[in-house]
């Protein structure tokens, strides 16, 4: 085998072009991640990532660019790819013929996992899973939250180098989401490399080493979180929620505060491609406007408020702010997130 | 050859094989019952009314039973080759994704198909074999001949490969929603124009059905089955059979590997 390297994922200039396109799905994307590290792909609906995900796991062929894992081509060499590597996928693709249990010892049959290790592994995850009590159940009515603890459980059982994670809390209620959370953490101390996606800032700020901010198939940053937020951090924001929609007017007004440098309407729903129109889950609706300052943002909420009063629109919300990585997003891409 | 072909690959490969083989013998094992109902109760009721019902009333001549057995034997192998292999790997991978761990095993895709492969042979190799004593219990005998055996035994397994190989084929080509469709589209006229119920020389009186039969390669595991089990009616040259179905097998695989590719890789 080659040289084990210290770089255990490399991708260089990758491109994904599916027949029938105008686009690439993948457009010369370039990152490596480190052993033990745990690396983020953020970014919206349709940005590449899943499918940069399926080049590495040897499920989607590439355009050109190539894709390394523990030094072996996935293209080249799948098979040896395969046996350092297992896929945690957005949707369930568990064995509805098989119980959870023989759902974990199937699969490490199909690696080549010895039978007493395969008993004593499966033991071992459906006891740190929560599965155990329902071990000999079939995996087909579970909930999303135990159905996606079964399918990282199973993905543990050959002992792979690094783990894919496809959106692995998307459609998670909160408790399901933090128990994914603590479990991800765990195995990123336990020295396992992990490769997320998620459209979730909240995600990739909390478990991610480095994150990479992906859109339209191109990787726009790459930086550990806090490096990225405090790219912008000579920014502080004020975001003022009004109940009826401030014209160009209003904003053009509010830009020319003292203090402001510029002002972006916040449109929750509408990013780019697909997005399902829904509000952030939390958030109140009504019509966000975020203004980026260059001076202390207490000190302009006064000035804000009254100029908004004047014009007759009610302000509901104020809230000040430090960049998070959704103002980073929003700063590479203009647009929100979700 | 095939056994050379083994042992050269990595056993860690042939491991993985293996252990996919091994899971669709341990669900099938564990719905036992089901699978035989499936195999079985199709042909049974064919040869029971054909073969008994039909010939107690006087509706067909003495013998027919025995023109038909070879048929049947024939149409279970096929149809249970088919069944095996495409209804689950429509849904695998069209809403269960269940395939997908099984892709990603250390293994070369076309393993993955050709495990398919194997599994819906044993299957429909078992379900061929059940005819028999099914046969001796609704006919009270069945034609056999010992001489016959080698024809026989090579007439079920290309069929059932035959089976397989449309079955890969329609697996990987038909879209989930359009399940329906493979059973009066396909299912039906196979079932019917494979010459399980009737010799295919005596078609020579109805020309044009005779030439639709002869493009279902059923045809041909019928025609040597009857040939290996009642030479004295006549029937397609063995060789011709065998050949046929050889090309036929070929042709099937190469289309339904490749149509497996698709699927399994973007």
């Amino acid at each position: 085998m080659a040289v084990a390297p210290e770089q255990l994922v490399e991708v260089s200039e990758l491109v994904k072009r599916y027949p029938r396109s105008p686009v690439n799905a993948v457009d010369g994307v370039s990152f490596t991640v480190r052993q033990g590290e745990t690396f983020g792909l953020l970014g919206p609906n349709g940005a590449g990532k899943t499918t940069t995900i399926g080049v590495l796991t040897t499920r989607v062929r590439p355009t050109g660019g190539s894709a390394r894992i523990g030094g072996v081509d996935v293209v080249r060499d799948p098979v040896e790819a395969r046996r350092q590597l297992a896929v945690v996928p957005q949707r369930n693709n568990l064995d509805r013929s098989l119980s959870v249990r023989d759902n974990l010892i199937f699969h490490a049959a199909y690696h080549g996992v010895p039978p007493r290790e395969r008993q004593a592994r499966a033991d071992e995850l459906l006891a740190q899973f929560g599965l155990l009590e329902r071990a000999g159940a079939k995996p087909e009515f579970f909930s999303g939250g135990q159905t996606q603890r079964m399918m990282i459980a199973r993905a543990l059982m050959h002992a792979p180098r690094v783990l894919f994670l496809d959106e692995p809390t998307t459609g998670l209620d909160p408790a399901a989401r933090l128990f994914v959370w603590d479990r991800l953490r765990e195995l990123s101390e336990q020295g396992v490399t992990l490769l997320l996606t998620t459209h979730d800032m909240d995600e990739a700020a909390t478990l991610a080493d480095r994150v990479g901010i992906m859109d339209h198939g191109r990787l726009l940053a790459l930086d550990t979180p806090q490096e990225l937020m405090r790219s912008l951090s000579e920014e502080t924001t004020l975001e003022l929620t009004t109940e009826t929609e401030p014209g160009g007017d209003v904003l053009a007004a509010l830009s020319a505060l003292a203090g402001v440098e510029r002002v972006e309407p916040l449109q929750s729903g509408t990013a780019g491609n697909g997005a399902d129109g829904e509000q952030a889950g939390g958030e109140d609706p009504g019509h966000r406007v975020r203004l980026y300052l260059t001076s202390e943002g207490a000190q302009l909420v006064a000035p804000a408020a009254s100029l908004l009063a004047e014009r007759g629109l009610a302000l509901s919300a104020v809230k000040l702010g430090s960049p998070t990585l959704e103002d980073v997003f929003i700063h590479l891409t203009g647009r929100t997130l979700r | 050859m095939s056994a050379l072909a083994w042992t050269s690959i990595p056993p860690s490969q042939r491991r993985a094989f293996l252990a996919v083989l091994r899971r669709d013998l341990f669900v099938t094992w564990r719905e036992l019952p089901a699978f035989l109902a499936q195999v079985i109760l199709q042909p049974l009721f064919l040869l029971f009314v054909f073969g008994k019902v039909l010939g107690s009333l006087g509706y067909t001549q003495h013998g027919y039973a025995n023109l038909l057995f070879p048929g049947l034997v024939a149409l279970t192998a096929v149809i249970t080759g088919m069944q095996t292999l495409a209804f689950p790997l429509v849904a695998e991978f069209g809403w269960t994704r269940e395939i997908e761990d099984r892709l990603l095993a250390p293994m070369p895709t076309a393993f993955v198909a050709a495990e398919k492969v194997v599994f819906a042979v044993l299957r429909a190799l078992v379900a061929a074999l059940i005819m028999i004593p099914i046969g001796v219990l609704i006919l009270g005998s069945v034609p056999w001949r010992w001489g016959g055996l080698p024809l026989f035994a090579a007439g079920v397994l290309l069929g059932a490969l035959v089976g397989a190989g449309f079955g890969l084929v329609l697996g990987t080509l038909v879209q989930p929603q359009r399940i329906n469709l493979l059973f009066s589209l396909v299912f039906t006229p196979l079932l019917f124009t494979g010459c399980s119920q009737y010799p295919w020389p005596s078609l020579a009186r109805l020309r044009w059905f005779q030439v639709v039969t002869a493009a279902n390669p059923m045809t041909y595991v019928s025609e040597a089955l009857r040939g290996a089990l009642v030479p004295s009616v006549p029937h397609i040259e063995p060789w011709i059979c065998l050949l046929v179905l050889v090309a036929a097998v070929a042709l099937l695989m190469a289309v339904g590997v490749r149509g497996f590719y698709r699927r399994a890789i973007d």
